[in-house]
């Protein structure tokens, strides 16, 4: 976000903002005290600005996410029309799912289980293996190397292509007859290991956060030269003198001075992780199987595929939403303590 | 230290022929897909089947014909899709910028919370409103409110992915501007003030003009954005005719199973306008991921 620039090593010009009773204009009003004479009456005439996007904004994102819940509290499914009526409301959309969630857990039985489960093993994996291998993409592009951007610019290309096009790629990489990979393990004597990678359950969820790895690392990798370029040479230059040798520089003075880039990339990496549906769909369609289905993925097909549970479907809704704020909220929230927003 | 460097002259400096080796090493992992993808897209059913898919096409297994295969199913939906994604481009980074002054440059209680509210929008996963944005745009039936207009009553679910995206895209771009914004010298606009300029005076005379650099990075953050999503379009477009490129590609995959030239070919048309925007405006993306993230 847009922290990124700023390190931990700048002095946290936090706390005084925080302390006066976190008056939201104080953020506003400390970077700018000229603007402090200015009148009341400016709220009124500010209003043309910024209130047009903002009712576009709360329809479209915070009225729909409401919506969305009424729904998940009816029983709304199929053609029929959906009735609103509050003393039919119920919470047994999420009792079902949560039920299931369990009863697979225990007996390896219903797809919600699988898709929780698989949910959290593609955000969690995927998150921590692309936070580190961008962080060593940006140590590597950081050794003042030549033809640095022509190195950037090839290693953050994939996040510029659509999931569509980069599964449809993907797909042909993972053929298991003339694929790239099994190919390439074949060239290297390694043919032995060769596998049926998408269709095979054991390695499907894997292949998928293989694949997503390779598409977000570089922007990882962005995200964590901004940090390395923002922390100040001298630094470099003390643990030298310290006498570190640069594998203990990197981990003990450089690497804790990212902590600011780690949140906002990992932040950023989980909410698409959770978006993760495109690929997944042009991958698999709607019916992954047991091993790669996601809730992104199960709510659609829920909703839209046939099925009209949309109740059902709003639930599962709901709960993203719910997994999303719990992702980040403490990171606004720090932000906004930080003054940073 | 300086004798050290310059013993360390003479001889080959293995670490920095190391750490050319990784980086191209991993050049070579990062462009694999791509160049395997390319390579299948130029060759013959038969090529592709017997070569490996990193060789180029042997002599007699070149074809063009899978580009033009490709093309010939795809054109439509590249038309729709930059009839529908220009305008919301322009429309979010414009209505973005516009926002972000209100919000920044302007003094009042309450803008923090505002501001929050439209940030937090960005993370939103696009699940938690896909049923409620399917009724709403079935309530509110475009096709029948533009009958007035054939040709626009034709494209009404364009329009509407053209409104639903603008408004999924204002958050980042909101806060793309503002981060410029917060470090505009406030002394240009309180003189500004001072002269009797009105809000918006300042913002067209003053503001606008400065924030050209970041238009270029919020645009072409958004256009890459709107223009590779799926999901909406899927839920949104019904008829066949309104089929977005993404959309025609993900058909056209499902119906060339075993034809991976020209599934090959098809991605790189789907990607190109992406790809011609990345490689002229690489600047300007990075800064907008690095800047939005999401």
């Amino acid at each position: 976000m847009a922290t990124n620039q700023s390190p931990d090593s700048e002095p946290p010009p936090t706390e005084t903002v925080s302390t006066d009773g976190g008056l939201p204009a104080e953020t506003t009003e400390s970077t700018e005290p000229t603007l402090q004479r200015w009148t009341k009456s400016e709220f009124v005439r500010s209003l043309p600005f910024w209130l047009p996007a903002t009712l576009l904004v709360g329809l479209f994102i915070y009225g729909a996410i409401g919506w969305n819940f009424i729904i998940s509290l009816t029983d709304w499914q199929g053609l029929r029309r959906v009735t609103y009526n509050p003393a039919e409301f119920d919470l047994d959309n999420y009792f079902e799912f949560f039920s299931k969630v369990v009863e697979g857990g225990l007996l390896g039985g219903p797809q919600e289980y699988w898709a929780f489960r698989n949910t959290f093993v593609l955000l969690i994996l995927f998150t921590v293996v692309a936070l580190i291998v961008g962080l060593l993409l940006a140590l590597l592009v950081d050794q003042k190397i030549r033809f640095e951007n022509s190195f950037r610019t090839i290693f953050l290309l994939p996040m510029s292509l659509s999931f569509v096009v980069t599964a449809v790629f993907w797909a042909w990489m993972y053929n298991p007859s003339s694929g790239m990979i099994n190919e390439g393990l074949r060239l290297v004597g390694l043919g032995a290991i060769t596998q049926n990678w998408i269709s095979d359950p054991q390695f499907k969820l894997f292949a998928v956060i293989f694949a997503l790895i390779w598409q977000f690392s570089g922007y990882c990798m962005v995200v964590y030269l901004a940090g390395l370029r923002a922390i100040p040479t001298d630094q470099y230059e003390a643990a030298k003198v310290d006498g570190a040798n640069t594998l203990k520089m990197y981990w003990r003075v450089i690497i804790p001075q990212l902590r600011a880039s780690t949140t906002s990339a990992a932040v950023v990496l989980m909410v698409f992780a959770l978006k993760a549906f495109d690929f997944l769909f042009v991958m698999f369609g709607t019916q992954p199987g047991r091993s790669a289905d996601i809730l992104a993925l199960m709510m659609y097909r829920e909703a839209f595929d046939g099925t009209a549970n949309w109740a059902y479907a709003s639930a599962i809704a709901t709960i993203l939403f719910v997994l999303a704020l719990g992702i980040i909220s403490p990171y606004l929230y720090r932000q906004y303590k930080r003054g940073a927003l | 230290m300086s004798t050290l460097s310059a013993l360390q002259h003479n001889r080959p400096d293995w670490s920095r022929i190391a750490l050319y080796v990784t980086l191209l090493a991993m050049i070579a992992f990062y462009l694999s897909p791509l160049e395997s993808g390319l390579m299948t897209s130029i060759k013959t059913q038969a090529g592709f089947q017997q070569t490996s898919p990193f060789v180029p096409p042997l002599p007699g297994q070149f074809a063009i014909e899978p580009w033009i295969e490709a093309f010939g199913r795809l054109q439509s939906g590249l038309v729709n899709s930059i009839l529908f994604a220009i305008p919301a481009t322009i429309l979010s980074a414009t209505i973005g910028s516009i926002t972000a002054y209100g919000l920044t440059n302007t003094n009042w209680r309450g803008q923090a919370l505002i501001l929050m509210v439209l940030i937090a929008g960005i993370f939103i996963p696009y699940q938690s409103v896909l049923v409620p944005l399917s009724r709403f745009w079935t309530i509110v039936d475009l096709g029948s409110l533009l009958a007035v207009i054939p040709p626009l009553a034709d494209r009404s679910e364009l329009i509407a992915l053209t409104i639903t995206h603008t408004a999924y895209g204002i958050p980042i771009c909101t806060l793309l501007f503002r981060a410029q914004y917060k470090s505009i010298d406030s002394s240009m606009i309180e003189a500004a003030r001072l002269d009797g300029a009105t809000i918006a005076t300042i913002y067209y005379r003053i503001i606008l003009p400065l924030s050209i650099p970041m238009f270029a990075v919020a645009l072409i953050y958004q256009f890459t954005n709107i223009w590779n999503d799926l999901l909406f379009a899927i839920v949104l477009i019904s008829d066949n005719s309104n089929d977005v490129v993404t959309m025609s590609l993900q058909k056209l995959t499902g119906s060339m199973v075993s034809q991976y030239n020209i599934q090959m070919a098809g991605a790189f048309i789907t990607a190109l306008p992406t790809l011609l925007v990345y490689i002229i405006f690489g600047e300007q993306f990075a800064e907008g991921v690095a800047g939005g993230g999401a």
